[in-house]
C-alpha cells in the first residue's frame, strides 16, 4: 500500500516537472532572437499562406499563455508541429532518427557494463597493487578527457592511422551497422566505464574491509566466489543510484558523439536543430529528453525501493 | 565509540601519498597551463593572428611545429593563444559555483528546517538535467556569448557544490563550537563564515578544481559545435572541430587541442582529488 501511494506521489511530481518545462520549452520561441514568426518563418520563402499558417497553428495574435495552452494540448497529442528547414512533422523525423541512437546507446552500455564492472572489482580487491594503481589512473584520464575529443583520438588512430574501422556514418544492414557503431561506442563508454569502475572499485573496497567478508574467508570462503553474493548485493543500491546518474550523463554524451561521428540520430537532430535554429524540432526533442531524464528518475527511486526494504519503510506516506 | 574507534582504525595502513608521480606530472602540467594563460600572448613563437593564404591546412614542417590551419595560421602559436580563453571562463564559473552553493548548502545545513529543504529540492531538480545538453539548446537558442555561458554554466553545475558543502558543513554544525558561537551571541552570517567555513574550506577548495574541470569540458563542448565562442578566436574545442574536416592533412589541428584538453582536465582533476583525499573532513552521507 505504502509503495503504491510512493508511485503515486512520484507521478504526480512528474506531472508537474514535466508541465514546468514545458512552460520553459515552449518559451525557447520567444527567447530565440528575433519575432517569433521569423523564427518560424526561417529560410523558408515567405508567402502570405505560410504566414496565415504559422499564425493560426501558434495563435500568434493571442497572449502568451494562451499560445502555451494550444502548444500544450498539440504536443499532448504528440504534435509539435513542422520542422522550418524541411516542413516534415518533428514527430516523424524524431521517430526516424531514434534506432540508431538507440543502438549507440545500447553497445556502449554493453562496453560499460562488461569492462567496466570486472575491471572494477579486480581493481578493489588488488588495493594499492600496480594494477590498481593503473587503473585508477587511467579512469581518472577517462574521467576527465571530453568525450569528443576521445572520439577525435579514435578517428584518428583507427580511421586515418590505420585505416581498419570506419569513422563516419551508421552503416547498412545488421554487420556494417555494428561496425559502424564500433568507434562511437567506444569513444562514449570511455566517460562511463570510467566512472563505473571508480564506483565498483569503492564498493569493493569498502566490502571487503567488513567484517562478515572477513569471516567468510576465515571458514575458507574463495575471495572471488565470496564478493558477488557478499559485495554485489550490498553494492547495488549506490550502483542504481549512480547509474541514474550516468545514464542522464550519457545523453549530452551521445549528443556530441553523434555529432563528431555524423550518425543520423537523434542527438546530431537535436545540434543541427539548434544551429539551424530550428525552434520546433528543439521543443519536440527537448520534451522527449524530459520525459526521458523524468522517467529514468522514476525507475532508480522504484529500483532502489526493490533492492533496499529499509527505503519501503522510511517512505513517509 | 572513541575506544571503539581507535581500535578499530589501528590495524589499517596508514594513508600513503596516492600515485606520487602521477601527482607531480599533475602539478607540472598545470603550473604549464598556467603559465600560458598568463604569459601566453609573449610566448608564441609567431603571431597567431597572421594568415598565409598559400599555406592552407599543411602539416608539420618549417617553420611551423604543428603545421598551419585553414587560414594558414600557426597551430601551435594558436593552441598557445587559446590557452587563457579555455581557462578563464571555467575559473570564473568554478568561483561562481563555490561562492552560491558554497554559500547555499552552508545555509541549509545550519539552518535546517524549510530552508535546507528548499535549497535542496532545487539541487535535486538541476542535478537531475543533463547539464550539457541544457547549456547547448538555451546557449544555441538565444545565441549566448562566453560570459552568458559562464552564468549558464554556473547555474547548472552548483548542485554538486551545494551537496557537498552541505554534507561537509552538516557535521560541523552540531560541533560544539558552534552551539558555543551561538551562546556568545554571534549573529547567524557571522557563525556561518567566520566559524563553520573556515572549518569545510578544504573541501570546498579542493571541489573548486572539479567544478573547473566539469567547467573546462562545457566550454569546449560547446566550442566545438560552434556557441559559445566567436568565430575566429583561437579556441580549443573550435580548433578541434575545424581540424577534424582536415585530419588526414594536418592530424595536429585536432589532436594538439585534444591532447591539451584532456592534459588539463586530467591533472586538474588529479589535483583536485589528492586535495579532497589529503584535506577532506570525512561527510555525512545524505
Amino acid at each position: 500500500m505504502q509503495v503504491v501511494t510512493f508511485v503515486a506521489k512520484r507521478l504526480v511530481a512528474m506531472v508537474a516537472v514535466l508541465l514546468a518545462v514545458s512552460l520553459l520549452v515552449f518559451s525557447l520561441l520567444a527567447l530565440s532572437p528575433g519575432s517569433i514568426l521569423a523564427t518560424l518563418v526561417g529560410t523558408q520563402p515567405t508567402t502570405p499562406e505560410l504566414i496565415q499558417s504559422i499564425e493560426e497553428r501558434y495563435h500568434l495574435n493571442d497572449p502568451f499563455l494562451v499560445q502555451y495552452w494550444h502548444w500544450l494540448v498539440n504536443a499532448l497529442h504528440g504534435d509539435f508541429g513542422q520542422s522550418i528547414q524541411s516542413g516534415e512533422a518533428v514527430t516523424t523525423m524524431v521517430v526516424d532518427r531514434l534506432p540508431v541512437t538507440l543502438g549507440l546507446a545500447a553497445y556502449a552500455l554493453l562496453i560499460v557494463l562488461i569492462v567496466g564492472i570486472p575491471a572494477g572489482m579486480a581493481a578493489g580487491m588488488r588495493r594499492g597493487r600496480p594494477f590498481d594503481r593503473g587503473v585508477t589512473a587511467v579512469t581518472i584520464i577517462g574521467m576527465s578527457a571530453p568525450v569528443f575529443t576521445v572520439g577525435i583520438l579514435l578517428i584518428y588512430l583507427f580511421g586515418v592511422r590505420f585505416e581498419v574501422l570506419p569513422v563516419y556514418g551508421a552503416g547498412e544492414g545488421f554487420a556494417g551497422r555494428i561496425e559502424h557503431l564500433t568507434l562511437p561506442a567506444l569513444a562514449l563508454a570511455t566517460g562511463l566505464t570510467a566512472q563505473i569502475v571508480r564506483q565498483t572499485r569503492a564498493a569493493t573496497l569498502n566490502v571487503m574491509e567488513q567484517d562478515y567478508v572477513t569471516f567468510a574467508r576465515a571458514r575458507g570462503l574463495n575471495r572471488y566466489r565470496l564478493l558477488i553474493p557478499y559485495a554485489l548485493r550490498n553494492t547495488a543500491l549506490p550502483m542504481v543510484t549512480a547509474a541514474g546518474l550516468m545514464l542522464i550523463g550519457a545523453i549530452s554524451g551521445t549528443v556530441i558523439i553523434e555529432t563528431v561521428f555524423s550518425l543520423k540520430g537523434v542527438g546530431s537532430l537535436m545540434i543541427e536543430s539548434v544551429q539551424a535554429k530550428d525552434i520546433p524540432v528543439v521543443q519536440g526533442l527537448a520534451i522527449f529528453i524530459a520525459v526521458l531524464v523524468v522517467l529514468v528518475n522514476l525507475l532508480v527511486d522504484l529500483l532502489s525501493m526493490v533492492i533496499d526494504p529499509r527505503i519501503r519503510q522510511s517512505v513517509k506516506v | 565509540m572513541t575506544a571503539e574507534s581507535t581500535l578499530l582504525s589501528a590495524p589499517t595502513r596508514t594513508r600513503r601519498r596516492r600515485l606520487p608521480v602521477l601527482t607531480t606530472l599533475a602539478f607540472v602540467v598545470r603550473f604549464i597551463v598556467a603559465v600560458l594563460a598568463v604569459f601566453g600572448q609573449w610566448l608564441t613563437p609567431q603571431d597567431p593572428t597572421a594568415q598565409n593564404p598559400l599555406l592552407s591546412v599543411s602539416p608539420p614542417g618549417e617553420g611551423h611545429l604543428l603545421g598551419t590551419d585553414q587560414l594558414g595560421r600557426d597551430v601551435f602559436s594558436l593552441l598557445i593563444a587559446a590557452t587563457r580563453s579555455a581557462v578563464v571562463g571555467p575559473i570564473c564559473v568554478a568561483i561562481g559555483c563555490v561562492l552560491i552553493g558554497g554559500t547555499l548548502g552552508m545555509l541549509g545545513a545550519y539552518f535546517g528546517g524549510s530552508t535546507d529543504v528548499v535549497v535542496n529540492r532545487f539541487a535535486d531538480l538541476v542535478y537531475a538535467l543533463p547539464a550539457l545538453l541544457v547549456a547547448i539548446v538555451v546557449i544555441g537558442v538565444v545565441d549566448g556569448g562566453y560570459w552568458l555561458t559562464a552564468a549558464i554554466l554556473i547555474f547548472l553545475s552548483t548542485p554538486y557544490q551545494i551537496r557537498v558543502c552541505r554534507s561537509v558543513a552538516m557535521v560541523q554544525v552540531r560541533l560544539p563550537y558552534v552551539d558555543a558561537a551561538r551562546t556568545l551571541g554571534l549573529s547567524s552570517g557571522r557563525t556561518i563564515f567566520r566559524h563553520v567555513l573556515p572549518n569545510i574550506l578544504p573541501t570546498v577548495l579542493a571541489t573548486l578544481l572539479l567544478d573547473f574541470v566539469a567547467a573546462l569540458i562545457g566550454y569546449s563542448a560547446l566550442a566545438y559545435l560552434g556557441l559559445g565562442v566567436q568565430a575566429g578566436q583561437p579556441d580549443w574545442g573550435a580548433m578541434l572541430a575545424e581540424g577534424q574536416t582536415f585530419i588526414a592533412v594536418n592530424p595536429w589541428l585536432s589532436l594538439a587541442p585534444a591532447i591539451m584538453l584532456i592534459a588539463t582536465a586530467s591533472s586538474v582533476t588529479l589535483v583536485g582529488d589528492w586535495l579532497y583525499d589529503r584535506l577532506s573532513t570525512p561527510a555525512v552521507s545524505r
